[in-house]
């Protein structure tokens, strides 16, 4: 009975409007199930077998990718509840420990943002060890530093956000070498060069640590200029690079492997 | 008998000790053969493990290990050594392979192209299934910390950065913060982007090996595994309270005072050596560090290429590849150079311009 009840969804006109190609039993309807699906068109229709073997790729670029989109998820879910104000912020975490259904996503969203730290890390590490950031793969590299750069800053503006003692503090020490950046920081070398008329052009406000904390100390400015690089500036800018980071994979031969 | 045992803990995992250990063990550990097999893994992962569950015994090893953001940090220990374990296990296996004129294993199975469905698709539906299971699981046994209120005016000691910067919070005992929390990170930003296009070597390209690039491999698991991992660990588990050093069985005592008298190269030269006193004009007083630091970074690159081992790379690489490449080198070895410099004569700052912030 089961089988005739899968035999009619499967042939039914919506089933076959959403997937055109079915189960695939033969090499052309594997070759068509890859290119008819916007997700999976993402790899080519056929790969290297050296390149699946996860003793090889150890599955770190795909589990980075991944966690990102568990981060995706759960940190949407987590924006339903939480107010990036001093007022509610710290409230908002102890409901959501407290109260909230679902609360367990706050867990999620901080463990797999640890892990995607070390994924992209060993990622980064495999590349190495294979020796697949050498030509034609260079840009494709510059792309991946850039991308383990923008995952450590989304998970050091996430640190912020639960407004406790932990995140104040760890933000400050952060932040705080931003004070000494050459040129640009209050107590960074050079910057009593930058004088007009004896006016100091760096000074505790207007330095590079006051850009980036939107004060003299860490505060409800602080606090809404971590929450929207958290939530959707360095997320775009990521996904944005995600993407140019597959296509060059792609473009670029694939999975490495030895010529 | 444990007791005696973990002073001994406690005494080696001093920076200073620990970090010569560390180095020393794991540069000879690379060409060490024995160490990357099927048995050599096992031995390290058991002897890693006893070590953890007999530490946990311990009341000052489990209050700072088990803390729930310290949790990723042991699973970093794990990982970054099985990996290491691994990728050295393939690259002597490739190594012996080539060494017999076979190809290497990724030669054998490159040129066999199948399909992506099912193969690849599947597995990373399971890698799905299998990473959504541990994390709810991680999520449901151990909850997410939430301390007190941020208050401004109480400041917690230590104050710690996010466990993945405290590598460079370490580097602030050896340097001032424009150049551990600005400089030496951006190069390190630079320095891996610079990768590909120093690295002229074009074998080792797709698979694992060891002996094509040797000292690549040895330069770029120093800085990973040595430099980042290994400060990351001590800036977690062994700085408590002022960031003083405590061993991984010490209790964190607030009150725990240790000396620090550090030296200025200035104050060595024309004080200790010569008897005068600094010199006021900062120029004249600063001028030995500036000299030693020219010489660093100007002279003995180009003094190297007259060195056989660094000739060869100078004539594969060319000049502007070579200096360059030198230079991130030279800037990553400034960390250990400090660091030994502060243990063996508790030197300061070589350079020390405080008129203008400029200290190194």
């Amino acid at each position: 009975m089961l089988k005739d009840l899968q035999k009619a969804i499967v042939k039914s006109q919506v089933w076959k409007s959403i997937f055109r190609v079915g189960i695939p039993t033969d090499n052309r309807k594997r070759a068509m199930a890859m290119l008819g699906n916007v997700v999976l068109h993402l790899h080519p229709i056929k790969v290297k077998k050296s390149g699946l073997r996860m003793s090889y790729t150890w599955c770190m670029g795909g589990t980075a990718f991944f966690l990102f989109l568990v981060e995706t998820i759960t940190g949407l879910l987590l924006m339903f509840y939480y107010r990036p104000t001093v007022e509610y912020a710290y409230f908002d975490m102890v409901d959501l420990r407290e109260v909230a259904a679902f609360g367990i996503m706050r867990e999620m969203h901080r463990w797999a943002a640890h892990a995607m730290v070390i994924a992209v890390w060993l990622h980064m590490f495999r590349v190495f060890m294979t020796g697949s950031y050498k030509p034609p793969r260079e840009f494709n590299w510059n792309v991946g530093v850039i991308l383990l750069v923008l995952t450590l800053l989304l998970s050091f503006t996430g640190y912020l956000l639960p407004w406790d003692q932990l995140a104040i503090w760890a933000i400050t020490v952060g932040s705080n070498m931003a004070r000494a950046t050459p040129l640009l920081g209050h107590e960074g070398p050079g910057a009593a060069l930058l004088q007009l008329g004896g006016t100091k052009l760096i000074h505790v406000g207007s330095d590079a640590r006051f850009g980036l904390i939107a004060g003299r100390t860490i505060g409800g400015g602080t606090l809404i200029r971590f929450y929207v690089l958290h939530c959707v500036a360095i997320p775009f800018v990521a996904a944005f690079l995600i993407a140019v980071h597959f296509w060059r994979v792609r473009r670029d031969g694939g999975i490495s492997g030895p010529v | 008998m444990f007791d005696a045992l973990k002073e001994l803990v406690n005494y080696f995992s001093d920076p200073k000790w620990s970090f010569t250990i560390t180095t020393v063990v794991f540069v000879a550990a690379l060409f060490w053969r024995r160490l990357w097999t099927n048995l050599g893994g096992l031995v390290m992962l058991v002897g890693v493990t006893l070590y953890f569950v007999v530490s946990m015994f311990d009341e000052n090893f489990r209050l700072v290990v088990a803390k729930p953001d310290n949790v990723p940090i042991v699973m970093m220990v794990y990982f970054v050594g099985f990996f290491v374990w691994l990728s050295m296990k393939k690259a002597y296996d490739n190594d012996e392979r080539i060494a017999n004129g076979e190809p290497t294993f990724e030669k054998t199975e490159a040129n066999d192209k199948i399909f992506t469905w099912p193969d690849l698709v599947f597995s990373e539906f399971i890698c799905m299934v299998i990473l959504t299971v541990l994390l709810v699981v991680w999520s449901i046994m151990l909850q997410a910390p939430l301390e007190e209120p941020a208050n401004t005016a109480v400041a917690p000691n230590p104050s710690k950065a996010p466990w993945y910067f405290l590598g460079l919070q370490e580097m602030l005992v050896y340097f001032d913060p424009w150049m551990a929390g600005v400089v030496l990170p951006s190069l390190i930003i630079v320095g891996l982007c610079a990768i590909p296009y120093i690295d002229t070597n074009t074998k080792g390209n797709g698979y694992f090996t060891f002996k094509e690039r040797r000292s690549e491999i040895v330069l770029f698991m120093y800085g990973f595994v040595v430099l980042w991992c290994y400060l990351i660990v001590v800036g977690t588990f062994m700085r408590g309270p002022n960031w003083n050093f405590f061993g991984l069985y010490e209790y964190w005592d607030i009150n725990k005072v240790e000396p620090l008298v550090n030296v200025d190269l200035s104050e060595y030269i024309f004080i200790k050596m010569l008897g005068v006193g600094l010199p006021s004009f900062w120029l004249v007083r600063e001028l030995p560090g500036i000299l030693l630091l020219l010489l660093y970074f100007v002279v003995l690159p180009v003094g190297l290429t007259k060195l056989q081992f660094f000739k060869r790379y100078y004539d594969d690489m060319g000049a502007s590849r070579f200096y360059v490449g030198i230079g991130l080198f030279l800037t990553m070895m400034l960390l250990p150079i400090k660091m030994y410099l502060r243990w063996a004569f508790n030197l300061k700052y070589l350079v020390h311009i405080q008129e203008f912030f400029f200290n190194v």
